[in-house]
């Protein structure tokens, strides 16, 4: 069984197609990542499926690194 | 050789289905193999449209302007094919007035069936079409959103916001494989167009070269086309159907 970290970095790596090495928790999807906004909503939407939880927009929008994903699904993960 | 006009296996979704135009769209999209869930406002409406679907699809009961009935379609939709290629925003109503004697109630309905009923269901078909990087969205505005028509200033603020609305979700989404785009119909005959009076239809008449109304069949070929395979690079446009009244 895989650990948060690594289902949330698998997903940043097949949503926005970079190397699992950039996946950094400081990496900004916009800034480091190469991300637009509409690959920030579908990063997000993704996360929801893999973790089975609705993420608030309110939320969503403060999901702008590697290590914000991180630290709201480990937060609120049903798993 | 690709048949680039194959639509087999498909499914759509065609608001105001139970007669004229959105009729004839799900009757030309079931010629093509397409399995369609056709909207009505009443459930006789909604029966009627099962009975000429037969194994085709169903008829169902939506109020567009209502967001629980809208997310009720769209399960129904997923539960019965688990799938949506296909989005033909039909449904629209008229209430005719001049300027100086609209009512609000009169500007606001045309506006929530007519625009906001976009908003709301291509919100709803969004994230299934995104995940499967593929979809067609056929907005049917009207030649009168372009030019304008006295009598009809609700209405055609609301046709000329479905082309603005078309053009900007085009573009927030052609990179996910999905066209959004506008059928503009002319004088076509419906039971919407049997409601102008003689006058109305005389002004409309004296400026239509091909001097005949245009059939609903005629608006359905070019919705079969912009869901077509065939179409996947025209994204944000308007296909004017109107037998040469309004070239833009």
């Amino acid at each position: 069984m895989s650990t948060i970290e690594e289902r949330v970095k698998k997903i940043i790596v097949e949503q926005l197609g970079v190397k699992e090495e950039e996946v950094k928790p400081e990496a900004s999807f916009e800034n480091d990542l190469g991300a637009d906004s509409l690959d920030i909503v579908e990063l997000v939407m993704a996360l929801e499926e893999e973790f089975e939880t609705e993420i608030p927009d309110e939320e969503a929008e403060k999901i702008r690194t590697v290590e914000a994903a991180i630290e709201y699904v480990k937060n609120h993960s049903n798993d | 050789m690709t048949d680039l006009m194959n639509l087999e296996g498909q499914v759509a979704l065609v608001t105001g289905a139970s007669r004229g135009i959105g009729k004839a769209i799900a009757q030309q999209l079931v010629a093509r193999g397409v399995k369609v869930v056709g909207t009505a406002t009443t459930e006789s409406g909604a029966q009627a449209i099962s009975d000429y679907l037969g194994v085709n699809g169903t008829g169902f009961a939506l109020n567009v302007t209502d967001e629980e009935s809208v997310a009720a379609v769209l399960k129904h939709v997923d539960d019965t094919y688990g799938q949506l290629d296909i989005l033909v925003n039909n449904a629209g109503i008229t209430r005719d007035n001049l300027l100086m004697r609209m009512k609000d109630d009169e500007w606001d309905s045309v506006m929530d069936t007519n625009l906001k009923s976009v908003y709301r269901l291509c919100k709803g078909v969004m994230r299934g079409m995104m995940k499967r990087r593929q979809g067609r969205i056929i907005n049917i505005s009207s030649v009168v959103g372009t030019t304008g028509n006295p009598g009809q200033t609700n209405y055609c603020a609301a046709k000329a916001g479905l082309a603005g609305f078309t053009k900007a979700l085009a573009k927030e989404i052609a990179a996910r494989g999905i066209t959004v785009n506008c059928v503009a119909p002319g004088f076509i005959d419906t039971d919407m167009t049997k409601a102008l009076t003689e006058d109305q239809k005389q002004a409309i008449f004296a400026n239509i070269p091909a001097a005949r109304l245009g059939q609903p069949d005629e608006i359905a070929a070019a919705v079969v086309f912009l869901a077509s395979p065939g179409a996947a690079y025209i994204t944000g446009e308007t296909i004017h159907v109107n037998g040469g009244m309004a070239m833009v």
